[in-house]
């Protein structure tokens, strides 16, 4: 009896420590959540960017902090857990009191906490590309939008030539979404419909409501999917858009040179394979398989030049626990991390107060820019960003060669439905123009 | 052991259903008595946690069938709860104050392109239906999975794989689109239940109460049970089910019951949970989750009324706290302690105290035995 007791006491105890670290505020410090999982199926990708976003911290640190105050991060661990998600949120909003939080990965995680932000009026910075269809007034998202990956890359391979696209992807949100834009916009440039692979499936109506081809999480056996690539890139004008996640892409790229297959008869164009995965995947397989994000690391500039000398110094000489000190690279969302850290930062400043409502304001008054290593970026009104798009071409050390670039691209969450295909040949898609804003 | 079980009950009870809610509504904000909405919200996660683990320690502490698939009558409890809330976001949803929802779907269904509200959706607008499937669902489910189980006399670890395959087999349907429940993403950002706002303190101060209540109705129910003639041949069966085959009692029939009580146990559980964590999605249904609650039930102390509770309540406020304290290590806090769990404390939590009284008396014993030989005179 005592003992169970003792238990309940030992449970409320660490309810109360997490209650007691947090009134411990000292004055000249302001407190920042970092919200990614550090365990579970997403800590190969999110532990980067914790570990960027303390770089960060750090950096502002040294030079002042943000209004005269130092970061304090409180960071967390959400563990791949879509709930404890929810409950890390509460915990940062309701318990630490932080002024701003920069985390999530995956988009459920990111419905997980939304409600919980919009109840408390807290500030989340997203960083990873997403399908968009989302604006909530608490959450600014650093991220590509659709039209900040997927149109661009398809603009490229038109304009390289390419007259057919097979669409390729996990089977979740992201890619169904992202899929449905493409095909509007395919066919918006004169692309066929019989020139769209991967296959269709429409409601009862008529309507499209899912293109292209999907596997699930996990899934290993491309080959049927690959045959019928081969056969789909016969004509030799063919490409793959893929939005194939994690670690599926390797059965998948390895089947692809099984068949045959290379870059230069159909290049695959995948929006979820970034540097930093390429420390998880065989990069000699991939050889000039093409990339689209908002950063590379190979762009450059002194302000990249500079970026990731002074993170990769970080790394050698920070003290923090569980950081991986080798075989480091930088990306895309490890970038719009770091932007969004400074974006703050800038909107703080310029607010002259830490006060949501405040900060918020600024953000959205379309003014507040940073000139990272990716090039300037600006805050829309909108909460999402006008940054510059790159196409690169896989090498051999997990490193893109930029083939293209394209200068401040504004991001539009809503694209599904805004495009005009040029020839009628499908009527489902008119129905939906009216979200063209 | 019984009269200490009771008074833990009722302390407990008290503790939990009184203390907590009245500190949080009534505490002076900035004392060390005031319970915050956050703890309150997170105690009422950890309950249904709670609620979880007894049925499954019904099931496999009692019965002796290990369920590596409670999870999945847990989160049917929660989606059909949860599909009511969907209904209910109504007017205030994204898409709806965009113009481009007329019909109030939920913001999913607009997204993915769904022409009109499916048809299985339309009852899910009166709450009564809702709490009705709560329970019917996962209960029809847990029927024909049990009754075709059992029927073909699968026992033992063949069992444990199937309800393993049956909640991943789930997982990977709700992970579909097309399958109209929201796909990976689930069913998030609830407003409203029966017209309260759910982010109101008041409202999850009532919903943790309500698990409160629930939790300890079905410590009730279990303990009655257990002392039933149905409880002794409950443990006949885990015990040797061969003999209370040929002693002529169906156990077929039994451990349907048994098989179906514990995923009503398990829904009703789910229902409160979602409305107070504020999202349901497919990977509460991955294989991952319900291993888990075996997990806490080891902890807690298998085979025992309130050890299950002890178990979810310890390892889930364990990973609370280390999720902040040690975001690095936490994962081999948690398995080190399971691993000196299993070693160390075969009956969990709850069998430590009797465990301490047994390394007691032996350690008096021997030395009492120690001094024997020398006090006889030769």
């Amino acid at each position: 009896m005592i003992k169970t007791n003792l238990i309940k006491a030992a449970a409320t105890l660490c309810v109360a420590a997490a209650t007691l670290t947090s009134s411990v505020h000292a004055a000249d410090t302001v407190k920042v959540g970092v919200l990614h999982s550090l365990s579970g199926t997403m800590a190969i990708s999110e532990t980067s960017l914790r570990d960027v976003l303390l770089f960060t911290f750090d950096e502002i640190n040294k030079s002042g902090g943000v209004m005269g105050q130092m970061i304090e991060p409180v960071v967390v661990d959400g563990a791949s857990n879509w709930p404890l998600f929810a409950e890390k949120a509460k915990q940062l909003l309701e318990v630490d009191k932080t002024a701003v939080t920069f985390g999530c990965w995956t988009s459920v995680s990111r419905k997980s906490v939304l409600p919980v932000y919009e109840k408390n009026n807290g500030l989340l910075f997203y960083p990873v590309q997403y399908e968009g269809e989302e604006l909530s007034k608490n959450i600014f998202y650093t991220a590509e939008a659709v039209g900040q990956q997927a149109t661009p890359a398809v603009d490229y391979l038109l304009a390289e030539g390419k007259k057919k696209f097979y669409l390729l992807g996990s089977d979740y949100v992201y890619p169904q979404t992202t899929n449905l834009v493409l095909l509007e916009y395919l066919l918006s440039k004169g692309v066929p419909i019989a020139n769209i692979g991967g296959g269709l499936s429409k409601d009862k109506a008529g309507k499209v409501i899912s293109a292209g081809k999907y596997t699930p999480f996990g899934h290993t056996d491309y080959q049927q999917i690959v045959a019928e690539i081969k056969k789909f890139a016969a004509s030799g004008d063919a490409c793959v858009v893929s939005t194939l996640n994690g670690d599926t892409n390797v059965p998948f790229f390895k089947e692809y040179a099984a068949a045959g297959l290379t870059a230069e008869d159909c290049p695959v164009v995948s929006f979820s394979i970034s540097e930093d995965e390429f420390r998880g995947l065989p990069a000699d397989q991939l050889v000039g398989q093409l990339g689209c994000w908002t950063y590379f690391q190979s762009i450059e500039s002194p302000a990249n030049k500079k970026f990731i000398g002074d993170f990769m110094s970080w790394l050698k000489t920070t003290e923090v626990p569980g950081i991986q000190k080798e075989g480091r690279v930088t990306c895309s969302p490890m970038v719009l991390s770091y932007a969004g850290v400074y974006l703050w930062k800038a909107a703080v400043e310029e607010a002259k107060s830490f006060d949501v409502d405040k900060v918020r304001k600024v953000l959205e008054s379309g003014k507040i820019s940073f000139d990272g290593p990716g090039g300037t970026v600006t805050m829309q009104k909108n909460h999402h960003l006008t940054k510059n798009v790159y196409i690169g071409e896989t090498t051999k050390d997990g490193q893109f060669k930029i083939l293209k670039s394209f200068d401040n691209v504004y991001g539009e969450p809503f694209l599904k439905g805004t495009f005009k295909t040029s020839s009628p040949a499908k009527g489902e898609t008119t129905k939906k123009k009216k979200k063209a804003a | 052991m019984r009269k200490p079980e009771n008074l833990i009950m009722m302390i407990g009870a008290l503790l939990l259903l009184v203390l907590l809610p009245c500190l949080n509504a009534y505490g002076p904000p900035d004392s060390a008595l005031h319970v915050s909405d956050y703890t309150i919200n997170l105690w009422g996660k950890y309950l249904c946690y709670g609620i979880l683990a007894i049925s499954v320690n019904l099931l496999w502490g009692y019965t002796g069938l290990l369920s590596l698939g409670q999870c999945l009558f847990f989160s049917l409890g929660g989606y059909a709860l949860g599909m009511h809330l969907m209904l209910k976001i109504g007017k205030l949803g994204q898409y709806y104050q965009a113009g481009n929802n007329p019909l109030e779907m939920p913001d999913f269904m607009v997204f993915m392109g769904f022409p009109e509200l499916p048809a299985h959706w339309v009852p899910f607008h009166s709450f009564g239906f809702s709490v009705l499937m709560v329970f019917v669902v996962p209960g029809v489910v847990a029927f024909l999975f049990g009754w075709l189980a059992f029927r073909s006399r699968i026992k033992g670890v063949y069992f444990s794989i199937l309800t393993q395959a049956l909640t991943y087999a789930a997982s990977l349907m709700f992970f579909q689109n097309k399958f109209t429940f929201g796909g990976n993403n689930g069913l998030t950002d609830f407003k409203t239940m029966l017209g309260a706002n759910l982010n109101d303190a008041d409202v999850r101060r009532y919903l943790y109460i309500a698990t409160v209540l629930l939790l300890i109705a079905v410590v009730a129910l279990v303990k009655w049970l257990l002392g039933t003639k149905f409880g002794k041949v409950q443990k006949a069966i885990r015990d040797s089910e061969n003999r209370v085959l040929f002693s002529g009692y169906a156990t077929t029939s039994f451990k349907l019951f048994i098989f179906v009580l514990c995923a009503l146990i398990a829904g009703a559980a789910g229902a409160l949970y979602v409305p107070q964590v504020g999202i349901i999605n497919p990977s509460e249904m991955t294989t991952d989750k319900s291993l888990e609650a075996v997990v806490w039930v080891a902890v807690g102390g298998r085979a025992t009324l309130l050890g299950p509770v002890y178990g979810a309540i310890f390892v889930n406020a364990l990973k609370s706290w280390a999720t902040t304290a040690y975001p690095d290590y936490w994962y081999i806090i948690l398995g080190g302690l399971f691993v000196l769990a299993v070693l160390f404390a075969p009956n969990g939590i709850a069998g430590l105290p009797q465990q301490i009284k047994d390394i007691a008396v032996g350690w008096k014993r021997r030395n009492a035995s120690s001094i024997e030989p020398g006090a006889t005179p030769a």
